[in-house]
């Protein structure tokens, strides 16, 4: 998995609540079997005026000016600053795969749905969350100044605004360790494999009807 | 100390290391798979050079991409007009046959979607921990189980550790008091649930759903709610185990049998919450004043009676909330006090692994029989969850009341419940769905969806438009 130590980048806001994950990536777009190439296909619905479909060259598409991500200020932008629930409904992690091909590295939001928020560290993706009024605060700065960026460090715990304000959040200490390492948790998991075992044999002699072949 | 919650038990029993950063190391029991949220998963493990720790913990069935015409189904995966659906589907099928995990495959009759299927085949058992690459799994916590979607990262991790790294929810109770109505169904319980608490008002939270209203259904009725745990925020909802939830699983070809049945029935009779347990949240409903549920907008917390008219913007004084309300209503083409028995259908879907099973199918027929569906309605589709469903229904003839009446029977598959196979809405169109969300686009580009129950389905097919179910009951 990829490190996220620090970041800084151009901020995009999503000004609704309760983004969901067939908005964040529509539903024909998860007959691939990969987890790249996702990008194009980011918002697709709110991003383009005519129905997507897999495997199309999306460069020809008719796009929606009035949507956050094709306006030329917010080109290349790295973070994502959302409303409350972001990432709510199903728990595609095509929705993290998506986002993370198009380029956004931290999404910046009131709350999260748990699974999405999840499925984040999975992926090199730092979701942050920061108190509503602040998150005001961000969309006002956001609107009034082009260009504008936030630094993120995630080992400090902090989110940085161009005037110098600083933002804590909290994060997992787990979460927070295999992300600045980008260490792949099953690996971590496996060193416990002796755990595992006993755990299994302790737990046949209970209830025998959950491990039929040990039998 | 205070007792414990049903939840409370269910990690305990499956806790298997307690690490010093706070998170947990919990056994899964058991792993549902399909095709859209496994490649990924198993392409991981290959990857890796990993195999699954467990093959027997898992069970597969393709569920999101089958058509659900019987001509494509006939065929098998080779049938499926859409390239890419049919790659996914093979793919699924080439992944299970290489590990070596059993799959109910397109052309089983076993085969359906994955939450129908679990607990058809008693592959979901009380007391088991359980996951699956879907946020619908909360469905299986009906049975007192501990049950919740995860993401293909945590899909692999489990194929390959038999477990999940995770932090204890914190426990909330939602009892619904009293007798619910005739023709008040689970299915309006908890859409009414999520009108009160909100789409995020069980995040961090697993559900437990408890008083006499969910005591007095069935087991069907259980998963419906269950299922929807998660469009209130909640990753797990989960009923108590009583004699409904033994008595539904006995017999079922994977459950336990002779001696260990009843060293598992003695097992299962613990798993409740104490009386002294203590919720973080307590969330109390009177089931005997709600009424059958309509949703009116984009959001499943965005819920009405079908006696009530849609929101006005103007009254709402958060701005945030009122801006939804208004970009619900221009999505959905409803206008501000609109009744909502005004609001017009172009289809009617019944299915999806909220509202599938045979209860369901039996509901639905029983408003339908001796009626034909409306005129103004361009599709009502009934596609049943399982193909054990299917055939049950069709050995009771529901096939026939439902043709009759004018509605296709189709295979089983979640269909238009998300819409990746070929049923799906027109631009602008609306649905009365069983399924269980409203979200933009959800059923089809532009599409317009309004959850209902099963009845509330039928009942809206005959008429066109929205109508109490329970008017049709009465006639
Ligand atoms: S029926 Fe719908 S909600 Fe259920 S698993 Fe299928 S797509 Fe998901």
């Amino acid at each position: 998995m990829r490190k996220f130590e620090q970041h800084q980048g151009i901020v995009a806001p999503l000004d609704r609540a309760n983004v969901d994950t067939d908005m964040i990536i529509p539903k024909q777009f998860l007959k691939s079997i990969k987890r790249t190439g996702f990008g194009p296909n980011l918002f697709d619905e709110l991003r383009y005026l005519d129905e997507g479909q897999p495997d199309q060259d999306c460069s020809q598409r008719p796009k929606n000016p009035d949507f956050v991500l094709n306006q030329a200020r917010y080109e290349g932008a790295s973070v994502l600053l959302a409303r409350e629930n972001f990432g709510c409904g199903s728990s595609r992690e095509h929705a993290p795969w998506a986002l993370d091909d198009f380029g956004i590295r931290v999404v910046i939001a009131p709350s999260f749905a748990e699974i999405f928020f999840n499925n984040c560290f999975k992926n090199g993706l730092l979701p942050i969350v920061l108190d509503e009024t602040v998150v005001d605060q961000l969309f006002r700065e956001v609107a009034a100044s082009e260009g504008y960026q936030l630094a993120i460090d995630l080992e400090k715990r902090v989110v940085v605004t161009p005037a110098g304000d600083r933002f804590e959040f909290s994060v997992d200490d787990f979460r927070r360790h295999c992300l600045l390492n980008g260490l792949d948790d099953i690996g971590l998991t496996l060193q416990h494999a002796d755990d595992i075992k006993t755990y299994e044999q302790r737990r046949a002699a209970v209830t025998p009807w959950l491990f039929p072949a040990a039998h | 100390m205070s007792g414990k919650t049903l939840y409370d038990k269910l990690w305990d029993a499956h806790l298997v290391r307690q690490q010093d950063d706070g998170s947990s190391l919990i056994y899964i029991d058991r792993q549902l798979l399909h095709e859209v949220t496994s490649p990924q998963a198993f392409e991981g493990l290959r990857l890796a050079g990993r195999k699954p720790w467990r093959l027997d913990a898992n069970l597969a069935t393709p569920d999101h991409n089958v058509p659900t015409t019987r001509t494509e189904r006939e065929i098998g995966v080779e049938g499926i007009e859409d390239p890419i659906s049919k790659i996914q589907v093979q793919t699924l099928d080439d992944n299970c046959d290489e590990f070596g995990i059993t799959e109910f495959k397109m052309k089983d009759i076993r085969q359906g979607i994955v939450h129908v299927v679990g607990p058809e085949q008693g592959a979901t058992l009380p007391g088991m921990t359980l996951v699956c690459g879907d946020s619908h799994t909360s469905t299986h916590g009906a049975f007192g189980a501990l049950a919740h979607g995860i993401g293909t990262s945590e899909v692999e991790h489990v194929l390959a550790t038999q477990c999940l790294v995770t932090k204890k929810m914190k426990n909330m109770l939602v009892r619904v008091d009293g007798q619910l109505a005739p023709g008040v169904t689970g299915k309006d319980v908890v859409l009414a649930v999520i009108g009160e608490i909100g789409t995020a008002g069980g995040t961090g939270y697993a559900v437990e759903f408890g008083g006499e209203a969910i005591r007095s259904l069935s087991m069907e009725g259980r998963m419906t709610i269950c299922n929807m745990a998660i469009e209130a925020g909640a990753r797990a909802g989960m009923v108590a185990v009583d004699q409904i939830t033994i008595d539904y699983v006995k017999g079922r070809p994977f459950a336990p049998q002779g001696e260990q049945w009843e060293q598992a029935v003695a097992y299962w009779k613990t798993l409740h919450s104490d009386d002294d347990a203590e919720f973080e949240r307590v969330v109390v409903v009177d089931g005997a004043a709600i009424k059958p549920q309509v949703t009116w907008g984009t959001s499943p917390e965005m819920v009405l009676p079908v006696d009530a008219s849609v929101p006005d913007p103007a009254q709402e004084a958060d701005p945030v909330r009122r801006q939804g309300i208004e970009r619900a209503l221009q999505y959905m083409g409803l206008s501000a006090n609109q009744p909502i028995t005004s609001i017009q259908l172009d289809r009617v879907f019944i299915g999806s692994c909220t509202n599938s099973r045979i209860e369901d199918l039996r509901e639905a027929a029983a408003v339908v029989k001796g009626r034909k569906v409306a005129a103004s309605l361009k599709q009502a589709l009934v596609v049943p969850g399982s193909g054990l469903v299917k055939q049950q229904a069709e050995a009771e003839g529901l096939d026939k009341v439902f043709i009759e009446a004018g509605l296709e029977w189709r295979e089983p598959g979640c269909s238009m419940c998300l819409a990746m196979n070929a049923d799906k809405l027109g631009s602008g169109e609306h649905c009365a769905s069983t399924s269980n969300r409203n979200f933009e686009g959800r059923q089809g580009f532009g599409g317009r969806t309004h959850l209902v129950s099963p009845g509330m389905a039928a009942a809206a097919a005959i008429a066109g438009h929205f109508v109490d179910v329970r008017e049709l009951m009465a006639s």
